[in-house]
């Protein structure tokens, strides 16, 4: 896989990543880190203490609103200087102002939320990060080089020379190192947050999660009309054959032909009874997601621990969609692991529910060979959450899943 | 001896059909209603010897057959209670064995209504304080427990499983075709084995072993 980032570089083999264009790319990283730094850093806070100095003067919120707008052409810079170590970009988080001008222009900006983490990075960075960039670049270069210049005739210094020698291949390590971790803080901070990346995209998503709430409020509706209609049908009609055979003499033919029907007739309900049960669980709906799992657990054929802990219930949709994960990752427990025993835990922290389902199986599951994991990652995925899964070969299999309850 | 029964169902189908098997048995059913609260009222009214309520039920579709029994339980801890209920749902098992008091208890899927004698004999014995779980419910349950039930033998776990269904021994050994000495002496294998201390055959046993099913109590 080719790396993506100065960090994910960094994994590769030695002589892949020494040869590669990475540390070149963060030592000029970190060299126009210093330059652009100290030059930006010096004009905004001679701007921000000249700004503070006559703030009784109107000129002096003129100054600082100046730094405000400094710091996001500061953010801009940083953003296109984050392509060195991040091939990635990271788009502008800013909205186009609604009408041209630079009232408008500045009234957008600084109602923005975006603006003021542009703001703290450009404290960050003109007090602290420049100085650290030079610090690492100063010890990663200069330390070598200094060994080095040791005499050469005197075999007291000689253990700076291999000390020296010794530091050369490390340097690009440690330049590579704080350069990822630089622009992993500048994407943290200067990316767009989810809500800023434009109304489409939030469109589409509450699109997805309305389509999923469709889906379960239809299968709540056939489970509900299945039950009302088809199985209380077949039920009465079972009694009413059990009526009849009550009445026929005992051991004659008509009694036996009744008692072949009631049974073909308990076999269709009980199919019924699965069916409904799969399209929706209805003890899910009455005690909620620790019932609910209760129960299918005692219907799997492995021996389930169940701990879910929940101080309240959370969003039907948040309920609906943990229980499909754990009857079909249950499912898969039964049918493909081999597993001995297995587990599954909830719990409810702050606005996020932390679902895992463990297993002492065989392992090797594959989320593209049909298990129907990928439709329950899509699921988790429409709900805001995530889905992740470690299955080695040789067990034990874990599915973790975060779903945000808001 | 003919019972009163208070029926709720809220299929009118199936509610007739019920009414025909109890009366078809002798007993007689002065109120069959179609909701949770017209069988609170019902009940209150009739004292019956036994009511015998759907889980699901109008007005709120969910659980209300189910919380109306309880009710009514609550007021009435002598009164026997029949649910029954499409599904299986432990849940549902857990709320109804959860009632406290010592007269009957029932929970049996609606399937085994339709097995007309063994449900009147199920009827029966709720009414005469026994308990009655559905086999399927006691399957699973089975299922669940399972590292001590490991020591018990396949006899011992076929008599087990009658045991939580309400069975008493000579129903059992007739079920199984042993003598009543034999299954008594499984019966005390068994609880020797799970280490619970009950005496007797009745209500207090089944619901020790449930309880120990479920993993509540020892």
């Amino acid at each position: 896989m080719r790396p993506e980032t100065a960090w994910q570089a960094l994994a590769q083999g030695p002589l892949r990543f020494l040869t590669s264009a990475w540390p070149w790319r963060s030592l000029a990283y970190l060299l126009s880190g210093v330059v652009f730094g100290s030059v930006a850093g010096f004009v905004l806070l001679v701007l921000a203490a000249a700004g503070l100095v006559l703030l009784a003067v109107a000129v002096g919120a003129a100054l600082l609103l100046a730094v405000v707008l400094g710091s996001v052409l500061v953010a801009r810079v940083e953003r296109w200087r984050l392509r060195l170590v991040d091939l990635e970009p990271a788009p502008d988080p800013h909205r186009p102002p609604e009408r041209p001008g630079p009232r408008c222009l500045l009234t957008t900006r600084l109602r923005e939320q975006a603006t003021w983490r542009e703001l703290g990075f450009a404290a960050v960075s003109s007090t602290a990060l420049w100085w650290m960039d030079f610090l690492v670049l100063a010890f990663a270069l200069g330390t070598p080089v200094l060994f080095a210049m040791s005499p050469r005739d005197d075999p007291h210094a000689w253990p700076w020379l291999i000390a020296a020698a010794c530091m050369v291949p490390a340097a690009p390590y440690t330049l590579t190192a704080w350069a990822g971790a630089r622009a992993a803080l500048t994407r943290v901070l200067l990316a767009p947050r989810d809500r800023e990346l434009g109304s489409e995209l939030t469109r589409i998503r509450a699109s997805r999660a309305r389509l999923v709430d469709a889906f379960d409020a239809e299968r709540r509706r056939i489970e509900r009309d299945l039950h009302d209609g088809a199985q209380q049908r077949l039920v009465s009609l079972n009694v009413a054959l059990g009526m009849a055979r009550l009445d026929s003499a005992p051991e004659s033919a008509l009694s036996r032909q009744l008692a072949d029907a009631q049974e073909q007739l308990t076999l269709a309900v009980h199919e019924l009874r699965e069916l409904s049960r799969g399209v929706h669980p209805k003890s899910l709906t009455d005690h909620g997601l620790a019932a609910a799992v209760d129960d299918l657990a005692a219907r799997t054929t492995v021996p389930v621990a169940v701990d879910i802990r929940l101080p309240h219930r959370p969003p039907q949709r948040v309920e609906t969609t943990a229980y499909f994960v754990v009857a079909e990752a249950l499912a898969n427990v039964a049918k493909h692991s081999g597993a001995e025993r297995a587990r599954v835990q909830a719990r409810l922290r702050t606005d996020l529910l932390t679902l895992d389902v463990w297993d002492d199986g065989v392992g090797g599951a594959d989320p593209d060979g049909g298990s129907g994991l990928t439709g329950l990652a899509d699921r988790v995925a429409a709900a805001g959450g995530r889905l992740r899964l470690s299955s080695p070969q040789g067990g034990p299999t874990l599915v973790h899943v975060e779903i945000p309850c808001r | 001896m003919p019972l009163n029964v208070v029926l709720a169902e809220d299929s009118a189908l199936l509610r007739d059909g019920l009414v025909g098997v109890l009366t078809r048995f002798g007993h007689r059913v002065p109120a069959a209603v179609a909701d949770a609260g017209a069988l609170v009222d019902a009940a209150r009214a009739h004292r019956p010897d036994l009511i015998v309520t759907d889980v699901r039920m109008p007005p709120g579709n969910n659980d209300d057959g189910l919380r109306a029994a309880v009710r009514l339980r609550r007021d009435r801890p002598d009164l026997p209670v029949l649910v029954l209920s499409q599904y299986v749902e432990q849940s549902y098992a857990a709320h109804l064995l959860d009632l406290g008091g010592d007269s009957g208890v029932g929970y049996l899927l609606k399937d085994r209504i339709s097995a007309v004698s063994e449900f009147a004999d199920a009827v029966t014995r709720v009414a005469a304080g026994g308990t009655v779980i559905d086999p399927d419910v006691v399957r699973q349950l089975l299922h669940r427990r399972h590292d001590p039930l490991q020591r018990l033998t396949a006899r011992e776990t076929e008599v087990l499983s009658m045991m939580a269904e309400g069975h008493a021994n000579g129903e059992i050994a007739r079920a199984l075709y042993v003598t009543e000495a034999a299954v008594n002496k499984h019966v005390g294998s068994i609880l020797q084995k799970l280490d619970l201390h009950v005496d007797g055959n009745g209500h207090r046993r089944v619901l020790a072993v449930l309880a120990f099913l479920r993993g509540t109590g020892r």
